[in-house]
């Protein structure tokens, strides 16, 4: 139920940042257009069940990601066929990161940093809290796609991956959303 | 050294001659079907595959091939007539037939206008209408055609799809019996058969009327005025059986076959027909279960038009009339005689004097045959050689293909003026202009398919991809703008504007509307059944694993089905199934759908099967294994994922 939730949340505000048509959204969306080709996260599909880039767009709590995400440019990872899996922090993991830190991270000199720190929260494959612990419990680490492998800790109920706990998981088309209360930095 | 030189002078002469008259390097032609990369086309082409027994889709104007449809014909790409879901829609009452030759498509219209809902198109060779749906591009129904014979002069649309009509070419004896051929005149018979369609596109054999031995060609539906008729061109008049191309030849004009079906409803509910025994399939693909049902029908009602006056008429048309066309207005139908120097236009409201004044020159087999001087209006005299088919621009012109000359003639309706001619390259058979034979045609293309290919294209054959051949016809003259190659043999084809098509379009089938017998909803149902040695496998697909994908406890001798449920719900993403040394095609499963494919295993082993579709990142990985135990095995039946034991025994 959460995932149809959020699905309907969702649609309409990608319909009006993909048509550009929304108030307010015109001027940015077209701007994003004229400077680079979106590429499949510019498909306009109303129908099928939401993906990772639009369930997040639909997440209040992901806002920085979101922003993160477009200033990196990496959106067509997120709405590729997949699978994948993404660690999502939250707008308040990314407020526990040192004062500026997002701010900096957000500048244009700094694309190809926030991009790598971005793709190391996604892991090709599917795994929802289940895998995840079944993972652990094959005390297997959790292979990333910048070639990073994260530990995978289970204390309790709760799953830790690169020290960021899974607060919460979604389904989408296109693979699953961890949401996680922190950051995962390089070490 | 000399004659060397002069021979590449030749060559090359004609070389430079042949850049020219294609016109492809003058002005703008590029631009004007250049469609850039993320635009679409303007309009859908829907050509028929001739025999390849399919339909085949292109965007125009770029000539783009989108979809190949089967309809008649197996296709091992799609799992058509393979799967369990299809093969029934193969059946005839001659049994499974894998192949026939698809002839005429034609779209359903509303008031006289395409309407995007079905295209509808015949099977030549094993009398059968089929109708694809617009929505999905899939083949929805096919209905066989009894007491006919090469189902040429079919499937063509009245103009609110009340009826498709499908007329044999060849006449048979009626009833089919044992008897010598040369007794063909007067035993033959050609049955002409309507096809109701009701709202949700589903046929119906309402009646045939059961006309004289000739060869029943093409037909066109009245519309406007002319609404509630339907042309039929004849040829083979002199009820010929042997060397047809002279003896079949021989009468100066043979007939167009002027059919009032509203009268022919009229005499329905009367109660004027005989109901006959017959034997034929009709069979509907569900929706809903996803499955084909083919029934056997047993009976038909035949109208006799001898007995039944005012039913139909006959205009004298000259020498062996091919092409049977109205134009927008429904006033002239247009016949265009093979061997003919001139292409006849009759005229419906002359037909209708000339009815009321009786001014009939005889009859045959009962049927009155008006005076050719009162039913036609004009002819387009020596417009070139060998006139085939008529299309219309709804601006007051015509264009028909001529094949003997190759070439594609404009003329004024009215004056029949030849305004403007275009060659073709070349032997141009059928053309089609976007809603051409409609109330309004959509008069900015023109597509001509060719039936002789030979130079236009790399050259190693022998056999040749047939050539078709984009026209711009929106100024006064016609302007070659693109060749592009075809499947199979193209005859006729239809066209819409991609707008009409377009906001159709299904995208993916929603799980919760599947109601498939043997569909999952969620990996939880995924699971093995055995009922003596028919195994039945609920299996589930979803990137990038199957569900289970290991299955222990098949024996040698069981006849497995594997059901896959996509569960997916995302649009173009498929998954594919195969399995080493079934006999069969692979499946390529939409999201939402559920296919079956059946499975004999013959050796002892572990076998694999694999996704076949690149459906993901980690399709590689997209597999898994069957342990196939020697018949009467006590190995128990269990499936599992990720070595959890997901059920058995």
């Amino acid at each position: 139920m959460k995932r149809l939730n959020l699905s309907l949340l969702v649609i309409p505000i990608v319909i009006c940042w993909s048509c550009g048509s929304g108030p307010g959204q015109t001027e940015e969306a077209e701007g994003l257009e004229d400077t680079r080709p979106l590429g499949q996260a510019s498909v306009v599909d109303e129908e099928s069940d939401a993906n990772i880039l639009q369930v997040a767009i639909g997440s209040e709590a992901h806002s920085t990601l979101v922003a993160a995400v477009q200033a990196a440019e990496i959106e067509h990872i997120l709405v590729n066929a997949g699978p994948l899996t993404v660690f999502a922090p939250t707008n308040d993991a990314f407020g526990k990161l040192p004062e500026g830190t997002v701010d900096n991270l957000l500048l244009p000199e700094n694309k190809s940093d926030l991009a790598t720190i971005l793709t190391r929260h996604a892991a090709p494959g599917r795994y929802d809290l289940d895998a995840l612990k079944k993972e652990a419990s094959r005390e297997r680490k959790l292979y990333m796609a910048t070639g990073d492998y994260l530990d995978i800790v289970v204390d309790g109920e709760d799953v830790f991956v690169g020290g960021a706990k899974v607060v919460g998981t979604i389904e989408t088309s296109n693979g699953i959303i961890n949401v996680v209360d922190t950051v995962i930095l390089p070490e | 050294m000399l004659f060397v030189l002069s021979a590449m002078l030749i060559v090359l002469i004609p070389g430079c001659n042949s850049t020219e008259k294609g016109g492809a390097l003058s002005g703008d032609i590029a631009e004007r079907v250049y469609v850039a990369p993320g635009e679409l086309d303007e309009f859908y082409a829907f050509i028929s595959g001739g025999y390849s027994g399919q339909l085949s889709i292109y965007g125009l104007p770029s000539g783009r091939l989108f979809r190949v449809v089967p309809v008649f014909s197996v296709d091992a790409e799609k799992a058509y007539g393979f799967n369990e879901e299809t093969k029934p829609m193969l059946e005839t009452s001659f049994g499974t037939i894998p192949w026939d030759d698809a002839h005429h498509p034609d779209l359903s219209q509303t008031d006289g206008v395409v309407d995007g809902r079905w295209c509808f198109i015949n099977a030549n060779n094993t009398p059968r209408i089929a109708r694809v749906s617009l929505s999905t591009f899939e083949t929805e129904e096919i209905i066989e055609i009894p007491n006919s014979a090469g189902n040429h002069s079919s499937s063509f649309v009245t103009e609110n799809t009340e009826y498709v009509v499908a007329g044999t070419r060849f006449s048979v004896p009626y009833p089919q019996r044992d008897m010598p051929i040369d007794e063909y005149k007067g035993n033959f018979k050609g049955a002409v058969t309507f096809i109701k369609v009701d709202d949700e596109g589903h046929m119906n054999i309402e009646f045939q009327i059961m006309m004289p031995g000739f060869n029943y060609d093409l037909a066109h539906p009245g519309r406007g005025a002319s609404h509630g008729w339907m042309f039929f061109s004849t040829y083979n008049t002199e009820e010929a059986s042997s060397l047809l191309e002279v003896n079949a030849s021989q009468n100066d004009k043979d007939f167009i076959a002027a059919i009032n079906w509203k009268k022919a409803e009229e005499y329905m509910a009367a109660g004027k027909f005989t109901e006959v025994e017959t034997d034929y399939r009709h069979n509907v693909w569900d929706e809903s279960t996803q499955m084909t049902t083919s029934n056997q029908v047993k009976t038909v009602r035949i109208l006799d038009p001898a007995e039944l006056p005012g039913l139909v008429y006959f205009l004298p048309t000259p020498k062996s009339p091919h092409g049977c066309d109205v134009d927008p207005s429904g006033e002239y139908i247009i016949g265009s005689g093979k061997l003919a120097a001139s292409i006849t236009a009759h005229s419906f409201s002359k037909m209708l004097e000339a009815i009321e004044g009786e001014k009939f020159d005889g009859d045959a087999y009962g049927i009155p045959i008006i005076n050719y001087d009162d039913v036609v209006a004009g002819s387009v005299e020596q417009a070139g050689l060998g006139p085939l088919h008529t299309e219309f621009d709804g601006k007051g012109y015509g264009y028909t293909t001529f094949f003997i000359s190759s070439e594609v003639v404009k003329w004024e309706i009215g004056t029949w003026e030849v305004i403007d001619r275009a060659p073709t390259y070349y032997s141009v058979g059928h053309l089609m202009i976007p809603g051409g034979n409609s109330r309004e045609p959509f008069g900015k293309y023109v597509v001509a398919m060719n039936k002789i290919t030979k130079d236009r294209y790399l050259p190693t054959g022998p056999e040749l991809t047939h050539s078709a051949q984009l026209y711009d016809i929106s100024g006064d003259k016609m302007e070659l703008l693109l060749d592009f190659p075809t499947i199979g043999e193209p005859h006729y084809a239809a066209g819409a504007p991609a707008d009409l098509i377009m906001p159709n379009s299904m995208k993916f089938y929603r799980l919760e509307d599947n109601n498939h017998p043997y569909s999952i909803k969620s990996d939880a149902e995924a699971r093995v059944e055995r009922d003596g040695s028919e195994v039945h496998i609920y299996m589930s697909t979803i990137r990038s694993h199957f569900t289970p994908d290991n299955i222990e406890g098949i024996m040698v001798g069981d006849k497995v089905y594997f059901h896959i449920t996509n569960l997916e719900q995302d649009y173009d993403v498929p998954h594919g199934v195969s399995m080493i040394g079934a006999n069969t095609s692979e499946l390529l499963i939409m999201p939402g759908q559920t296919e079956t494919f059946v499975w004999e295993p013959k050796r002892v082993g572990v076998w694999p099967f694999y996704c076949t579709d690149f459906c993901s990142a980690l399709h590689q990985e997209m597999q898994g294994y069957v342990r196939v135990s020697p018949e009467g095995s006590s190995v128990p039946l269990s499936w599992s994922l990720d070595g959890e034991k997901m059920g058995g025994e």
